[in-house]
C-alpha cells in the first residue's frame, strides 16, 4: 500500500493487466505518441498521461496509436475483442462519443444479445469526462447517462484512487463491453492504493460516509463534493450517509434502497444536465420501489439544461456547487 | 490456380445454395413467414462464393444487411439461417438477430451488420488480432456501392493501411445504394479509384464471373498473408431484385432489369465448365436436386419450429455477467 494519485492508478491497473494478460493491448490516439515525428515515439502517453511509459514497457505491438479516426479506433477494438484479444481503447474526451457512436451502441454493445449469446465483446473503452477546466462545450462533457440505457454496456465512475485500479481491472477483465469513464477533475487525487492488483466488482456501491439524517447518492468527480459538503454539514450535527455507486450500469439499488430507508431523505448529485440523468433515474427509482421510506420529496442536484459553458464564472455555476448541494440538503430536512 | 472437379461442384453447389435459398426467402416472406424484411443476394452469388472460396473457418468476414450470401459461401448451416430469419428459437442466433444479424463465429462469420459500413471497422479489428497473434489469417470486409460513401468506411481503409494489417476490402458494386444509383451517390470515377488513394491496391472485377473473383481474391489473399497489408476489390455485380423484397424497382427501366438477369453468373459457369469438358449438366443436375431438397428441409423444419419463449429468452445474453 502506498500513496498514489488518481492518474497512476489508472496506469498501474493497465501496466499490471498487459503484464498478466498477453491479450490485453492499448489502442488510441497519441497513446504512445510522437509516432513518425523526428524525436523518439513513446513520450506522451495519453493526452493526460494515463499511459505514460508503456510504450516502452510493451512496444509498438501492444501500444498501438491509431490516427484520429474514432471509428476505426472503437470499431476495430470490438473486432478485436469479438475475436479472441482484450482491447482497452481511449477515446480522449468522451465528447469525442459523436463520431464514433454506432461501434458503441450498435455494434460492440448488441453483438452477444443479437448472436443469441454466443459472442463475447471483451473490451475496455477508457474516457476522460468532467468540466471545470475552461475546456467549453465540446471537451467537458460527462455524457454517462448516454451510456447508461444502453443495454449491453457496463459504465464505470470511480471517484477514488482505490477505486479506479480496481474497477479498471474488473473492466479489463470483465467478458463485456465496459465504458470507463475517467474524472479529469480527480487525475491528481491522492489516496492509498495497493500495489498488487485487485478488483472491485461491478453493482457494489461504496457507502463512503455513514449517516442516519440523510442520503446523498453522487458519482464521480461529484463524490469528493458530496463529503465536502456533508462535513461541512456535520458541524451542524447533521449526519449524511453518501453513496457512490460507482457504476451506473449495472446499479446497485439494494444500497441505494438500504440507505434512504434508513435516512428517510434523499439529495441526488450528478454532473449532468438534469433531463434523463442519473439523478432523475435514481430519484425515479426510489419513488418507485423506496416510497414508503421517504420523509420529504428527493431534490436532485444538476446542470442546467445548457451545454457547458466557457467563462470561468459561468462554468463555476453549471456544476453542482457546495452552495447548491447544501440548499438542497436543508430543503429536504426543512420538509416535515 | 486450377480447380479440381470437386471445387467446381463445390463452387456450384454454393452458388446453387444461394440461388435456392434466396429464392425461397422471397417466396416465404410472401406468404408471411418471414418477419419484418429481407434484402436476398440474388445475382451476387460469384461475389460472395468467389471471395469466400479460399478461406477457412479461421479466416474472419464481417457482412451487410444483404448477408445471406455470405454466410452460406462462408459455409454456415443453411437450416439454423432459415430458422433464424423466421424468428425462431432454433436459429443460430436463437431468433435474437434475424435476416439482417446472422452471425456464426464458429465459421469466422463475424455477422450480417444492418448498419451501412457497419463491417469494415470491424474487420480492421479482426485483422489486428490475426496480425497480433500472428495467425497466418485475414479478415474480410464485404461492403457495398453505397457504404463505399460511408465516413466509418474512409476511417477504416486508412486505419488498416496506417496499423498493415491482413485486411481485404470487398466493395459489391451492384448499382445500387437502396435506390440511388453508384453513378449519382459516388463523387469518385469509381470506388477503386478512391480505395487505391488510400494506399491500397484495389482491383476492378466483374463479380459476374465465379474464376475472375476467385483468382483477384487468391491475389488479394498472397497479399495480406504475405504481411504486405490491406487490399481491396471491386466487384462489379447485378443485384437482381430491388433493395429488399417486395421493392417495386420503378427507378430501373425493363432493359436494365433484363441486361441484369442476361449478365446470371450461375448459367455463365454452368456452360463455361460444361463446355470445357470438366463437369457434365448431369453433374449440375445431380447437385441442383440436392440442394432443393436441403432447403425444402430447411424450410420444413424453420415452420415447424418452435418460437423463443418470452420468459426465457427475452432478457437472456444481453450480459455474459451483470452485477
Amino acid at each position: 500500500m502506498s500513496k498514489k494519485t488518481y492518474l497512476q492508478a489508472i496506469n498501474e491497473a493497465v501496466r499490471q493487466e498487459m503484464r498478466r494478460d498477453p491479450r490485453v493491448f492499448v489502442i488510441g490516439e497519441d497513446v504512445a505518441g510522437g509516432q513518425g515525428a523526428t524525436g523518439e515515439p513513446g513520450g506522451v502517453g495519453s493526452v493526460f498521461g494515463q499511459m505514460q511509459g508503456l510504450y516502452k514497457e510493451f512496444g509498438p505491438e501492444r501500444v498501438i496509436d491509431t490516427p484520429i479516426s474514432e471509428s476505426a479506433i472503437i470499431g476495430a477494438a470490438a473486432g478485436a475483442a469479438l475475436t479472441g484479444l482484450r482491447p482497452v481503447a481511449e477515446m480522449m474526451f468522451v465528447d469525442f462519443v459523436g463520431v464514433c457512436f454506432d461501434q458503441i451502441y450498435n455494434q460492440a454493445a448488441k453483438f452477444r444479445y443479437m448472436f443469441g449469446g454466443k459472442a463475447t465483446t471483451p473490451m475496455v473503452l477508457r474516457t476522460t469526462v468532467g468540466a471545470g477546466f475552461r475546456a467549453a462545450a465540446q471537451h467537458s462533457q460527462t455524457l454517462h447517462p448516454l451510456f447508461t440505457m444502453v443495454p449491453g454496456l457496463k459504465v464505470v465512475m470511480p471517484s477514488s484512487p482505490y477505486d479506479a485500479k480496481g474497477l479498471l481491472i474488473q473492466a479489463i477483465r470483465d467478458d463485456d463491453p465496459v465504458i470507463f469513464l475517467e474524472s479529469k477533475f480527480l487525475f491528481g487525487m491522492e489516496g492509498e492504493v495497493p500495489d498488487e492488483p485487485y478488483r472491485i466488482p461491478f453493482g457494489e456501491a461504496n457507502v463512503v460516509r455513514e449517516g442516519k439524517h440523510l442520503t446523498f447518492v453522487a458519482f464521480g468527480a461529484m463524490v469528493p463534493r458530496a463529503v465536502a459538503a456533508a462535513e461541512a454539514l456535520a458541524k451542524e450535527g447533521v449526519q449524511v450517509e453518501v453513496v457512490d455507486p460507482r457504476t451506473t450500469s449495472p446499479l446497485d439499488e439494494d444500497t441505494i434502497l438500504e440507505s434512504v430507508a434508513k435516512t428517510g431523505r434523499l439529495v441526488v448529485i450528478d454532473e449532468s444536465p438534469p433531463r434523463c440523468s442519473m439523478a432523475a433515474d435514481i430519484a425515479g427509482l426510489v419513488a418507485d420501489k423506496g416510497f414508503r421510506s421517504l420523509k420529504a420529496p428527493i431534490k436532485q442536484v444538476t446542470c442546467p439544461h445548457t451545454p457547458v459553458p466557457f467563462s470561468p464564472t459561468l462554468e463555476d455555476e453549471y456544476l453542482p456547487t457546495p452552495r447548491r448541494i447544501e440548499e438542497a440538503a436543508r430543503a429536504v430536512l426543512a420538509h416535515t | 490456380m486450377q480447380l479440381s472437379r470437386d471445387d467446381l461442384k463445390r463452387a456450384y453447389d454454393r452458388m446453387f445454395t444461394i440461388r435456392a435459398f434466396e429464392e425461397r426467402v422471397e417466396k416465404e416472406f410472401a406468404l408471411g413467414n418471414i418477419p419484418g424484411f429481407a434484402h436476398v443476394y440474388l445475382g451476387q452469388e460469384a461475389c460472395g462464393v468467389g471471395v469466400c472460396f479460399d478461406l477457412s473457418d479461421e479466416d474472419y468476414i464481417g457482412s451487410t444487411h444483404r448477408g445471406h450470401g455470405h454466410c452460406i459461401a462462408k459455409g454456415v448451416d443453411v437450416k439454423g439461417m432459415m430458422l433464424e430469419i423466421m424468428g425462431k428459437a432454433g436459429g443460430l442466433c436463437g431468433g435474437k438477430g434475424g435476416s439482417m444479424h446472422i452471425a456464426d463465429l464458429s465459421k469466422g462469420m463475424l455477422g450480417a451488420n444492418a448498419i451501412v459500413g457497419g463491417a469494415p471497422p470491424l474487420a480492421v479489428g479482426a485483422a489486428l488480432t490475426q496480425k497480433y497473434n500472428k495467425t497466418g489469417k485475414v479478415a474480410v470486409a464485404f461492403s457495398g456501392d453505397g457504404a463505399a460513401n460511408q465516413g466509418t468506411v474512409f476511417e477504416a481503409l486508412n486505419m488498416a493501411v496506417v496499423l498493415k494489417v491482413p485486411a481485404i476490402f470487398v466493395f459489391e458494386n451492384n448499382g445500387y445504394g437502396e435506390h440511388t444509383h453508384v453513378s449519382y451517390a459516388c463523387g469518385a470515377p469509381s470506388i477503386a479509384e478512391r480505395v487505391h488513394s488510400f494506399g491500397m491496391p484495389c482491383e476492378v472485377v466483374d463479380g459476374m464471373d465465379f474464376f475472375a473473383v476467385r483468382e483477384a481474391m487468391l491475389r488479394a489473399l498472397e497479399h495480406a498473408r504475405g504481411g504486405q497489408g490491406p487490399y481491396a476489390l471491386e466487384l462489379r455485380c447485378k443485384r437482381f431484385l430491388g433493395h429488399f423484397v417486395g421493392d417495386p424497382q420503378a427507378y430501373r427501366t425493363a432493359e436494365e432489369l433484363a441486361e441484369a438477369r442476361a449478365a446470371d453468373a450461375l448459367p455463365r459457369f454452368r456452360r463455361g465448365v460444361v463446355d470445357a469438358g470438366l463437369l457434365s449438366e448431369e453433374d449440375f443436375d445431380a447437385i441442383e436436386t440436392q440442394v432443393l431438397a436441403l432447403i425444402e428441409d430447411a424450410v420444413e423444419a424453420a415452420i415447424a419450429a418452435p418460437f423463443p419463449d418470452p420468459a426465457r429468452d427475452l432478457t437472456r445474453d444481453v450480459y455474459v455477467r451483470y452485477a
